[in-house]
């Protein structure tokens, strides 16, 4: 069973999902119903007429507080697929009103008759706030919220990982580079955690990792030998600059040196180990362009997949709970 | 095979194969329509290979029923494209499963024609939607539920008493 408690504002009154906010507390189930259902929209891409009646009639709005542009096109075109109608929001915000310009905005939309907000952030907790604080039919997914979490991202990722390796009870996954600042790493040890991996380790500098890491029940190594060994999948993540208050790293050019993954550094991983990154890459920095390009990383793949994993996760939030009668 | 399923098979079969549609396509509905049309594929002969249809994401019940969690997979193996197509159900009762059948049919193309073959045409229609070929025929009220079933590979049929909920 899951936790629900942990987040009840995800669960309606009988138990269903109802807002996407956090990778915790959800179930196997839950997560495995996602993955089977967005399978099953890989390959509506290829079809004619892109396009299921799922969300006709509904008003999407992608709310993002904070610059992006794959993850808010793959939840436009996401939402288009399910017959949505979809509106960019790319607002800015004054930092020091914080909460109330937020839910100020919120309101104001959901006047509108908004159907599901997509959130993103730079304060964690955002769309808890703002799911807390809209009527009971109003769905919210949170595109990122700071340091949070990256719910959306990890399950694309967790679904790009099932599609070439499959049973998760065999992997040993490293996840390498900045955890602290990294609301994917912390979405991706929840989501991995849940579905059974056998192993899970960050790599990176002391600097760059949460102190309480290892109570995620997650293993770490301050290098890449020792934690890229035996390894099946290597999640690289972008070092942010943006986020970076003080001197974390000594230089870029150190941090490659001892953290990059290069053709050399994949050595230590198994044979077959695949490579990810949940993008926008920095080449050079965390990522050499041959491994990037190459024919392990399935980086790409995880942008495709970013469009059926959303369809799947809006489609379940959408879905009602009335029996049906026919046939 | 239950009796009353197997001559209505032969009946529904009798009548596909003796139509004058040129180089139809067979297209089953999940899940009873297709067990149905397995059956016609193989007694009939058809160029092309069996198409299947899960009709879940094109529900008009959406978004009061959600989405049935053992969605399986559409597979029309060919180019729908100005072709002539027999579409294959169990059972036709309110004609909202073909209407979603059809909408998702035209996401793969344009076809020149379809047509449709249920094994049972039962009373209750809520569209105007009527079969070109029929198994059988059953007049049945609206608290009841006529349901093709399978057990180790037998086709049966029942009808069950539906109780309010």
């Amino acid at each position: 069973m899951s936790k629900r408690t942990d987040f009840p504002v995800q669960f309606d009154q009988n138990g269903k999902l109802r807002h996407f906010l956090t990778i915790q507390g959800l179930s196997e189930e839950i997560l495995t119903g996602i993955l089977d259902i967005a399978h099953s929209f890989i390959d509506f891409g290829k079809r004619e007429i892109k396009k299921i009646p799922l969300m006709r009639g509904k008003t999407m709005v992608n709310l993002f507080f904070e610059p992006s542009t794959r993850t808010r096109t793959t939840f436009e075109i996401a939402a288009k697929r399910l017959s949505a109608d979809v509106v960019n929001m790319n607002a800015t915000r004054m930092s020091t009103s914080k909460g109330e310009s937020i839910l100020d905005t919120v309101k104001t939309l959901e006047a509108m008759h908004t159907d599901m907000f997509v959130v993103r952030d730079r304060a964690s907790g955002s769309a808890q706030l703002i799911a807390s604080h809209l009527p009971g039919h109003v769905r919210v997914i949170n595109a990122g919220d700071g340091r949070h979490e990256h719910p959306t991202q990890a399950m694309l990722d967790v679904f790009t990982i099932r599609q070439h390796k499959q049973d998760f009870s065999r992997l040993r996954i490293a996840i390498v580079g900045d955890i602290l600042h990294s609301r994917v790493a912390r979405s991706q040890i929840h989501a991995l955690n849940i579905l059974g991996a056998r192993e899970i380790r960050v790599i990176g500098p002391r600097t760059l990792i949460p102190t309480d890491i290892e109570a995620m029940g997650v293993g770490y190594a301050n290098n890449m030998k020792d934690g890229l060994e035996d390894v099946d999948v290597v999640i690289m993540l972008r070092i942010q600059r943006e986020r970076m208050d003080g001197q974390l790293i000594p230089s870029e050019q150190e941090y490659f040196a001892r953290y990059g993954l290069t053709e050399e550094t994949l050595k230590f991983a198994r044979p077959d180990a695949m490579v990810m990154h949940p993008g926008p890459i920095n080449r050079g920095l965390e990522i050499s362009s041959s491994v990037a390009d190459g024919s392990r990383s399935v980086i790409l793949d995880q942008i495709t997949n970013g469009i059926a994993v959303r369809m799947s996760i809006m489609a379940h939030l959408m879905g009602g709970q009335e029996k049906s009668k026919w046939t | 095979m239950d009796n009353t399923v197997s001559n209505a098979i032969d009946h529904l079969a009798e009548q596909v194969s003796s139509s004058t549609i040129d180089e139809p396509l067979l297209i089953g509905i999940h899940t009873g329509g297709v067990w149905i049309a397995e059956i016609l594929h193989r007694k009939i002969s058809f160029n092309e290979e069996l198409g299947t249809l899960d009709i879940s994401f094109y529900r008009d019940d959406f978004s009061r029923v959600g989405l049935n969690p053992q969605v399986k997979a559409s597979t029309l193996p060919f180019a729908i494209e100005d072709r002539n197509i027999i579409l294959i159900d169990d059972v036709l009762y309110t004609g909202r499963t073909i209407r979603a059948a059809l909408n998702e049919i035209f996401s793969y193309g344009r076809p020149a024609s379809v047509q449709l073959g249920v094994l049972i045409k039962r009373t209750g229609r809520e569209l105007p939607i009527q079969p070109d070929f029929t198994g059988m025929e059953l007049d049945l009220g609206s608290h009841q539920q006529a349901k093709l079933y399978q057990h180790d590979g037998i086709l049966g049929f029942g009808v069950d008493e539906v109780t309010a909920t």
